[in-house]
């Protein structure tokens, strides 16, 4: 079991993306562990989003290889790239939930198409989702536009472990919350990691959420990996722009 | 470790254990809702009884939440029933789905006569709120056209430019090659019947009659509810969704003035200049198949043309050109900002706003029609 919680869940290596002559990402390593919640920072518009986007497959990169659980997605066959996706689930910045579905249906769409269980047990596991993002079961038959923005996120969180995956990416979940509500999303998933033994890879400017949810950090900029490690690494660090960040007015609110 | 998940009975003393093992894990689902279904006819009734879960390798939601509906139905009064065995991994995914509460049943909408009368009810009484919507929009387009005229400064000529680039200049390949089309097949079936009758040359006097009085501006006004309505309904209803609108109104602008009002007008002038240019092109389609499937030479076609229409003709055909337009602009713009929250919505009111477009621009052409009659053009 050991050997199993320190392997690397997703291995990146040397991967470079390309928009047009501007070079995103220029030979970027990164391995995030089996059990771990990697929180990945960086500057705007470094290419954070990119990154995510090019591991799960929205973005082709020009040069490089990526393995998840295991697989190198480029060689895998369509069977076993499915057998990956069916293992993660993905959480967006703006959470992304189909506006003509309900909250309901929102949920049990993956269930449905990958598992064929009856209605009962759908809207049982339905449930169970709002219960662990902390909602309540009334509002399954809200739509989307119906939705606050933190309900928003929570949904699309219930939905992206509607199939128990294994590895969730988050897109900034706790921009647009309020700081009380942050607080909240970030203790939900630590909690959900903890009872599901998940693997969270989650991009994030919010200090906070670095500081209590994150087992790890990690900063791209110039489009690599300039540090990886614990806060106190990050901390500790001479790097600039991770001075800047980890010890500037508010890092400083946050750390006390 | 791996292999199919069970759930066994096994006697101990006087308890009976419900013993799970393997992976009750979600790839599972189906075949251990079976199970659980199974055992809860068997065992139901049955008191002293446990579930053992020490064999469980893999646990989550699904397996988590299927034991403790198993749990549930076994518990009978105040008797819970135990689950034993349960590794400490997995407590708190089994306290989690403890809290949850019978699931709320889905409303299921049902197909009935009543319910198919009332959709037909509905629909009729939504052609009347319809009607007073386009009404509204008209008036409020009139307002706003009279605001812009007291204070010519804020009128958006930039955008107008803009919409009629998008309406007009980039619409005429496609509606010259359509109705250049339409023409030929006019010209050629005129032909093909008329020589039965050794009347060859009248395929003129049709062609020009009804190119110039309805073909040309008909034609042109439906692709224009189809290329431009749709995309308008589609503009306006993505911004409504995304509260574009709302925020062009808090800082104190009239969406009116600033979104619909350029577009109309892009359409007002757009489609008479669509419609000539339409008109053209059939004309020119038609005499060039009666030049070479007829043999009417393009002297004589012309000839027989001036003889036979007048700018009568010509002047009714364009003067319904700028009010279909409207017509086609008050529409479209009545469904984009009738677009909520979804993409299913969006659709709807696009699908809608071309059809009732081309609905209303036919019906405009059939009071014009009575109209012209009466008056003798």
């Amino acid at each position: 079991m050991a050997t199993e919680t320190s392997d690397a869940i997703i291995r990146v290596r040397d991967i470079t993306v390309q928009f047009g002559v501007t070079r995103v990402l220029d030979g970027l390593d990164l391995d995030v562990k089996r059990g771990e919640i990697l929180g990945f920072v960086g500057p705007s518009g470094a290419g954070k989003s990119v990154l995510t986007r090019t591991i799960i497959g929205l973005v082709p990169k020009v040069a490089g290889r990526i393995e998840v659980f295991g697989v190198d997605l480029d060689s895998a066959s369509a069977r076993e790239r499915r057998g990956v996706e069916r293992r993660w689930g993905i959480l967006f910045q703006q959470g992304a939930l189909f506006s003509s579905l309900t909250v309901r249906q929102n949920i049990q769409f993956p269930v449905r198409e990958y598992l064929n269980v009856s209605q009962r047990l759908l809207d049982e596991i339905m449930v169970a989702k709002l219960g662990m993002v902390g909602l309540r079961p009334e509002v399954a038959d809200r739509f989307p536009s119906e939705l606050s923005g933190g309900m928003i996120k929570r949904v699309a969180l219930a939905r992206a472990l509607a199939l128990d995956p294994e590895l969730v990416f988050l897109d900034e979940p706790t921009s647009g919350l309020d700081p009380i509500g942050a607080g909240d999303f970030d203790e939900l998933v630590r909690t959900l990691q903890r009872t599901l033994g998940l693997t969270v890879f989650m991009v994030t400017h919010d200090l906070d959420s670095l500081y209590t949810a994150c087992d790890r950090i990690a900063v791209l900029g110039n489009g690599k990996i300039i540090a990886a490690g614990s806060m106190a690494d990050m901390q500790a660090s001479q790097h600039p722009w991770l001075r800047a960040y980890f010890h500037g007015k508010r890092a400083r609110a946050v750390m006390g | 470790m791996t292999g199919d998940p069970t759930l066994e009975p096994i006697a101990k003393g006087n308890d009976v254990a419900l013993c799970a093992a393997g992976p009750w894990t979600a790839r599972f689902a189906p075949v251990l809702e079976q199970m659980v279904a199974d055992a809860e006819k068997l065992c139901g009734s049955r008191p002293n009884i446990f579930i053992d879960v020490s064999q469980v390798d893999k646990l989550d939601t699904f397996g988590a939440w299927l034991i403790e509906r198993l749990r549930r139905s076994l518990t009978h009064g105040d008797v819970e029933a135990r689950i034993a065995g349960l590794s400490a991994n997995y407590s708190s995914l089994v306290d989690e789905v403890r809290r949850v509460k019978a699931a709320p049943a889905a409303d299921m909408t049902t197909v009935s006569i009543i319910g198919m009368l009332d959709q037909i009810g509905r629909s009729v009484a939504g052609f009347g709120t319809t009607l007073i919507q386009l009404i509204d929009m008209l008036g409020a387009v009139l307002a706003a056209t009279g605001r812009v005229l007291i204070r010519p400064k804020t009128f958006r000529l930039t955008s107008t430019v803009h919409h009629l680039e998008q309406v007009c200049w980039r619409a005429v390949p496609i509606v010259g090659l359509i109705t250049f089309l339409i023409g030929c097949i006019i010209s050629q079936q005129g032909i093909f019947h008329f020589r039965k009758f050794g009347a060859d040359i009248f395929v003129v006097d049709m062609l020009g009659v009804l190119v110039l009085r309805e073909i040309g501006v008909l034609l042109v006004a439906i692709m224009v509810a189809g290329r431009s309505g749709s995309a308008y309904t589609a503009e306006l209803g993505s911004m409504k969704m995304r509260e574009e609108i709302d925020a062009l109104r808090t800082m104190g602008f009239d969406p009116i003035e600033v979104l619909i009002l350029p577009r109309m007008l892009a359409l007002i002038i757009a489609l008479p200049i669509l419609a000539f240019l339409g008109a053209m092109a059939a004309l020119y389609g038609g005499g060039l198949v009666a030049w070479l499937y007829g043999g009417v030479d393009p002297e004589a076609f012309l000839l027989r043309l001036r003889d036979a229409i007048s700018i009568d003709h010509f002047v009714v055909g364009i003067v319904k050109a700028p009010v279909m337009a409207a017509v086609i602009g008050i529409v479209a713009c009545v469904e984009g900002l009738a677009v909520e929250g979804s993409a299913e919505s969006l659709g709807q009111h696009t699908t809608s706003s071309v059809v009732k477009g081309i609905f209303f621009v036919i019906v405009m052409d059939g009071v014009f029609a009575i109209f012209f009659a009466s008056i003798g053009m």
